[in-house]
């Protein structure tokens, strides 16, 4: 294979007392979209920084395309970021802010013509070229900064928040933008970001990541629907967790009442069992696995959905249920219901603080 | 925010009326008196020294070469040398400014407010105690000159007082505290994520220096540059005490023809000019700064 990806080996990083990044081992794949997500101080732009070289790691390896460059200045690696300042030149044009990495590298003038147009063709931003950042918008920095990056064409795209700074509506253009980029161009992207949405809309894989360790790493879907640890449970999207107790290998007490499980339960005592609100729905009159009879306490409209809390037993469990014309779905503060937790939905946590 | 209607107007008659004092100042001790110069140079010299009529131009041909004997390049030269031994001086203070001002920022806490004040404890001694500081350090006897002659940087023998070297030396030591710091504003506020941005784009150290930290400490470095340059010119003890007193500078004859020579629309003529070439100066560093002003 000519292009094996990144490989980190136990790297680890210091300041002072605190470990940013703690012996920390990663393949990311050649080509692949990969979202490293954390809440802010977990470490994840200093493993970017790691791998740009802006930082040098205190112990452990990292290989890019199977060459070892654990201690390489940034000029000799195959990889450009996007910072999340953007960090343009505010004394260079757009053009000579795109061009700067080939005019570092002294290419003829002509092919640094064409490129610098291609590259800011490719980004939308071609009538931009004779502004200076300061005469941009946020959004038309971002894509400045992605033009810049692009030009040497990077083996690896580092991406540090790019979309912090830009407002809601665009940061959804923006993502889709970049995405059908990242795709076209086959680079390998790797994307910091503290915004699960964006991590969950964009990535192939995600390593949600919490005090410089890696927490969980898989595909979206996987991080998600069976999140590995309470922590990677509750930074993506809400959920329901409930303590449990075994009573027999599939059957699990907890506060909500006694749940059938999927999984044959036999070294375990205690555990955390979670289900996603949007999981949870109602249930049928016939149905009798796993329903329970509660009350509304709260009722919130949030346009597309509804989000409940719902009181069953001694516990509150939060149940979202789509928006629906069917008055017979629609409940109010106080109302009785009977929901259901299917069992497929259903994960086993592992108990961590 | 509501602002009363009157707001805008009284705030603006209170920095009218806070701007009035230094106004008044600068009109009666700094324009005035330099109307009166230039109107002094186009002034005859008296028989016993004064000021008298008729006007002439008379002080402006001297000025430019034109003597009773033909052309004499006197006074081109003098002029010519003290604005390039200011622009030496200011270049040095400049270039040993820069690295001293990031050597300060790489200091945390204590050690830097240390080295701010080490920084400025030259400018509180006299400079004539420091100029005869010099003379004994560069003297024959001394050990730099030892050093310089045993590495052959000069004659064996030979001291590097008087010279060309000490005046230079003098001069660094005694400006670069007006060079330093203004580049050490620009320093401390240096954005350095440009300069990750550029190492990360393939820039070599010189790379970075010119397109990630030139601009950014551009207006430091040349207020720094101005501050030394502008009074540099009018230098003249220190080339003086340790040039060996060989070279004639325009403070010299500043001094000499409003001194003892007492031709002062000659003088005054000396002073014009080079006045207008300060100011000169000057203007270019206003239109360097309102570019940068533009782009920032």
């Amino acid at each position: 294979m000519s292009r094996d990806g990144i490989r980190l080996v136990h790297l680890t990083k210091r300041f002072g007392p605190v470990t940013a990044v703690d012996s920390i081992s990663l393949d990311i794949r050649a080509g692949e979209f990969f979202s490293l997500l954390g809440p802010s101080g977990c470490g994840k732009t200093t493993l970017l920084r790691l791998i740009a070289g802006l930082e040098l790691p205190d112990s452990g390896q990292l290989e890019i395309s199977g060459r070892e460059m654990t201690r390489l200045p940034p000029q000799k690696r195959p990889v450009h970021t996007v910072f999340q300042s953007y960090a343009l030149f505010p004394h260079l044009t757009v053009f000579d802010n795109v061009a700067f990495a080939l005019r570092m590298q002294q290419i003829p003038s002509a092919e640094i013509q064409t490129r610098v147009a291609e590259a800011m063709e490719l980004v939308h931003i071609s009538e931009l070229a004779k502004r200076f950042p300061h005469q941009i918008s946020g959004g038309q920095k971002q894509r400045v900064a992605l033009a810049r990056a692009l030009i040497n064409r990077p083996e690896v795209l580092l991406l540090d928040e790019p979309l912090a700074a830009i407002d809601a509506k665009l940061r959804k253009q923006l993502q889709s933008d970049l995405k059908e980029l990242q795709s076209n161009l086959g680079t390998t992207f790797i994307y910091v970001t503290h915004d699960q949405d964006e991590a969950l809309a964009m990535s192939d894989r995600i390593a949600v990541m919490r005090s410089g360790k890696i927490e969980q790493l898989g595909t979206p879907e996987a991080v998600y629907q069976s999140p590995a640890t309470e922590f990677a449970a509750t930074f993506l999207g809400h959920c329901n967790l409930l303590r449990g107790t075994v009573l027999d290998p599939k059957t699990v007490q907890t506060p909500v009442g006694p749940l059938h499980v999927r999984e044959s339960l036999t070294n375990k005592t205690h555990f955390m069992i979670g289900i996603r609100p949007e999981n949870v729905r109602l249930a049928t009159a016939t149905e009798t696995e796993n329903t329970f009879t509660g009350t509304v306490v709260e009722s919130t409209y949030s346009g597309a959905q509804r989000d409940y809390l719902i009181k069953t037993n001694q516990t509150i469990v939060k149940v979202v249920l789509l928006s629906s014309f069917d008055a017979t779905a629609q409940f109010k503060k106080g109302d009785e219901v009977r929901i259901c937790l299917p069992s497929t939905a259903l994960f086993l946590l592992s108990e961590n603080g | 925010m509501a602002e009363p209607p009157d707001s805008h107007l009284r705030s603006r008659r209170g920095w009218l009326f806070s701007i009035l004092p230094g106004t008044a100042w600068e009109f009666v001790f700094l324009i005035v008196p330099f109307l009166v110069v230039i109107a002094i140079s186009f002034l005859s010299r008296g028989e016993y020294g004064s000021v008298a009529r008729p006007w002439t131009f008379e002080s402006y041909k001297r000025l430019a070469g034109f003597s009773l004997f033909g052309i004499e390049m006197l006074y081109p030269v003098i002029l010519a040398r003290s604005i390039f031994l200011a622009l030496a001086t200011a270049l040095l203070c400049a270039l040993a400014g820069i690295p001293l001002a990031f050597f300060i920022k790489g200091c945390q806490g204590t050690p830097r407010t240390i080295a701010l004040v080490l920084l400025t404890i030259p400018v509180w001694t006299n400079l004539l105690v420091r100029t005869y500081a010099w003379q004994l350090l560069l003297g024959p006897q001394s050990w730099i000159s030892h050093l310089a002659s045993t590495l052959h940087l000069i004659k064996q023998g030979q001291a590097l007082y008087p010279g060309t070297v000490a005046v230079l030396l003098c001069l660094l030591c005694d400006y670069l505290p007006f060079a330093a710091l203004p580049i050490y504003a620009s320093v401390e506020k240096l954005d350095q994520t440009l300069v990750e941005a550029a190492q990360d784009l393939g820039a070599s150290k010189l790379q970075i220096f010119r397109h990630a930290i030139y601009p950014q400490i551009r207006p430091g470095l040349w207020a720094g540059f101005l501050l030394v340059f502008l009074p540099a010119t009018g230098q003249f003890v220190i080339p003086d005490l340790l040039g060996g007193g060989k070279t004639v500078l325009l403070g010299n004859v500043l001094q000499q023809q409003f001194g003892p020579s007492r031709d002062w629309p000659f003088g005054a003529a000396f002073t014009t000019i080079s006045m207008l070439l300060v100011l000169g100066g000057v203007v270019l560093y206003l239109k360097f700064s309102r570019t940068e002003k533009e782009v920032a």
